[in-house]
């Protein structure tokens, strides 16, 4: 009986900042000190908090040590392990008020989330099926074998109002009944692990920490459409995730949960996994299951629908591994605790992956309905360096973007859809005044030209020439008339592309264009870059009542543009500047301005 | 995997093995083993062993144990401290092995402090 566990994070955040190294140097310090049968160090998924990784939790105490090194372990071991004293410097600061260390769950962070899909996250042992059981693992699969049809599993996901986490929201129970009931010899299940948005880690996380659920979940929705195969599509940069899932695949048949007569119930499961080359098409449910099936990854017109003629042309069921994640909870506490969660249309809770300019970077899940004020003020901690809010980009490249003026609406699949954005797979990317909106839409369509398949016109030549209108905008050669095109040629791909890239490849722009068309006009009219990110629209120039003619600038500018003599006012040659703003970083005095 | 009690089965073995990690709640009864320099050198840690092992054995629940400092009795190590909510402190001395899962059994389990074995006792 251990008398400890040590939990590390063994998530791909906290495994690139070294935990790995710390985990072994725990291993190595708690055999020298002897309490190798006290202590018990265990890898976990993700906890969450990525910014302050590698995490580190010591029970029965609770206590949360963050940004932990190697060198550090050796004082944990000693003083927290072997002498009960806490190791206070490490705790993450805002667990220690004055006079007592408060637990993790009342920090700003987590106090206001809610965790379903990534309840296991950070608690369990991924790599042990016996902790996944622990905290009722397989037991809803048990519970549907055992006591319910099929077609009622179907009816508690249907009545929970659980729609698609992927981006789409399409209700989960319909698109299990519409498989359910078609007849054939053959149906599939297949989970889309295959996470292309820029930013977005939701469901590599989940995958990571608790890759037992999705198991679960998936023979779940076998046995309520009439499948016995299941596909997991996951992307090989994946490394840590696809190696958990086939861990907890082969635990899983080596305990009876998957394979033949499962439960004595005489449904069989099985699923296999399948890496995706990093496509972002392949994220398409059509192209995904394309790709399966051995081809180019290429999407193909619907209907037939899936659940017509899916995978191998048969009756197959799609959803993303968050969708799945929820399965589980909702058999064992039933539909209406779900949907007591949630807004009237959204139930339940949604993880987003939260970046950019805000302090708590990491995953969150938080009930639908959970404003996006308090997203970044409270749990996401605020935006560094006292800069302000502007916009949040959701949804990746197929999204759009909340403004400053809408921070109080309420985050759910309609509300978004109603201010022209997008739940999209959960990326919440924070956007500050220093960032400039017309260089975020052109970020995101750089990345749609880059990942059009090039099956369809509209989105191969369609996304190649907006692209090319946002630099002709970047670079201030465009007129008001480029920017009428620009938002024809927009509706233009929207309405007309085969697939979902396509017709939400647009989005970002017209995003942008809606809530920032002064941001645009004023590259177009005033030749401004309003947030001083466009280069082409900006100089630097020095200002002489400021500049006290130290040289400073002038040693360090790569390009030799800065002219001046010692104790004399410099100046910059616009015409050999290069804009990298090396000047504005050394001044001391401030004397350097962008405009 | 044939039945639901095999599955259960699975799942209390594993409960077991992780009730340390459960949230600690403020009604939990607190064990805690002073373990500075004072404490290891006159052998608190089979004491603690001890206490884990007995606990689990019992399969208690609602019972943390863990480490502190130095207490400042350093004669009197060791000194283990038990915590019941709404209740005074109780304070071992000198404690064993032998004395810990006596402790457990007559304080934690049937609610009577072993007065001999406190504080009290010794400094009489």
């Amino acid at each position: 009986m251990y008398r400890s566990h040590v939990l590390v994070c063994g998530g791909t955040g906290c495994t690139s900042s070294n935990s790995l190294a710390i985990i072994e140097a725990l291993e190595s310090e708690i055999a020298k000190k002897g309490l190798q049968d006290e202590v018990k160090v265990v890898r976990t998924g993700c906890f969450g908090l990525c910014a302050l990784g590698p995490i580190m939790i010591v029970y029965p105490e609770g206590s949360f040590y963050s940004q932990v090194k190697v060198d550090d372990v050796p004082e944990i071991v000693e003083e927290h392990l072997l002498k009960g004293r806490l190791v206070k410097r490490l705790l993450y600061d805002e667990t220690v008020t004055m006079d007592d260390v408060k637990s993790l769950q009342e920090t700003d962070f987590y106090k206001k989330q809610h965790r379903v899909a990534l309840r296991n996250c950070g608690v369990i042992d991924p790599e042990n099926i016996d902790e996944y059981i622990a905290f009722d693992g397989y037991m809803a699969l048990a519970k549907c074998l055992k006591e319910y049809t099929p077609e009622q599993v179907v009816q508690i996901v249907k009545d929970s109002g659980l729609r698609g986490r992927g981006g789409g929201g399409f209700p989960t129970g319909l698109k299990w009944s519409f498989t359910a009931a078609n007849q054939a010899d053959q149906k599939y299940v297949v989970c889309n692990a295959d996470e292309g948005d820029p930013g977005a880690f939701m469901d590599r996380s989940v995958l990571e920490g608790d890759p037992h659920c999705i198991v679960e979940a998936m023979a779940i929705c076998g046995y309520a459409t009439g499948a016995t195969e299941g596909y997991v599509y996951v992307r090989a940069e994946y490394p840590i995730a696809v190696k958990r899932l086939q861990k907890a695949i082969e635990q899983a048949r080596e305990y009876g949960l998957l394979g033949k007569n499962i439960f004595d119930s005489g449904f069989d499961f099985d699923l296999h996994v399948r890496l995706g080359a990093g496509a972002f098409v392949c994220g398409e449910e059509t192209a995904l299951m394309t790709s399966i099936e051995g081809n180019r990854g290429e999407p193909r017109p619907r209907p037939p629908y899936p659940a017509v003629k899916g995978l191998f042309a048969k009756p197959t069921t799609e959803n993303n591994v968050e969708t799945f994640a929820n399965i589980p909870q909702i058999i064992l506490k039933g539909a209406d605790w779900f949907a007591s969660m949630g807004t009237e249309k959204s139930k339940g809770t949604k993880v987003f992956a939260l970046g950019g300019k805000i302090k708590n970077t990491g995953l969150v899940e938080i009930p639908m309905g959970t404003t996006l004020r308090e997203i970044i003020e409270e749990i996401g901690g605020g935006i560094p360096n006292g800069k302000k809010f502007k916009a949040a980009q959701t949804g990746g490249p197929s999204g759009g973007c909340i403004p400053a003026s809408l921070m109080d609406t309420p985050i759910d699949y309609d509300n978004l859809t109603a201010i022209g954005c997008m739940m999209g797979s959960g990326g919440l990317i924070v956007m500050d005044e220093d960032n400039c909106m017309v260089d975020i839409a052109k970020f995101f369509l750089n990345f749609t030209v880059d990942e059009s398949c090039g099956k369809c016109t509209p989105c191969r030549v369609g996304t190649k020439r907006l692209l090319e209108m946002l630099d002709k905008i970047t670079a201030g050669k465009a007129t008001m008339e480029d920017l009428d095109k620009l938002e024809d040629l927009c509706n233009y791909i929207k309405a007309n592309s085969l697939c979902g890239l396509g017709q939400t490849a647009p989005n970002p722009v017209l995003a942008t264009l809606k809530f920032f068309r002064e941001e645009y006009v004023a590259h177009i009219q005033d030749k401004k870059c309003p947030a001083g990110v466009c280069k082409a629209l900006m100089t630097y120039s020095i200002e002489a009542d400021k500049c006290r003619g130290c040289t400073a600038c002038a040693r360090k500018c790569p390009a030799g543009a800065i002219e001046g003599k010692v104790k004399e006012v410099h100046t910059i040659h616009t015409d050999k500047c290069i804009k990298c703003g090396v000047c504005m970083e050394t001044c001391k005095f401030g004397a350097i301005v962008k405009k | 995997m044939k039945t639901l009690e095999e599955l259960m089965a699975i799942r209390e073995n594993a409960k077991k093995k992780m009730t340390v990690r459960e949230d600690t709640g403020d009604d939990n009864i607190r064990i805690v083993v002073g373990m500075a320099t004072c404490g290891i050198a006159a052998g608190a840690r089979p004491v603690l062993n001890a206490f884990v092992d007995e606990i689990a054995k019992r399969d208690l629940k609602g019972v943390t144990v863990s480490q502190t400092g130095c207490i400042g009795m350093c004669q009197y190590e060791p000194i283990v401290e038990v915590l019941e909510p709404g209740k005074e402190k109780v304070t071992y001395v000198k404690m064993t092995a032998e004395k810990a899962v006596k402790v457990v059994n007559d304080h934690i389990v049937n609610g009577n402090p072993i007065v001999d074995f406190t504080v009290g006792a010794a400094t009489k």
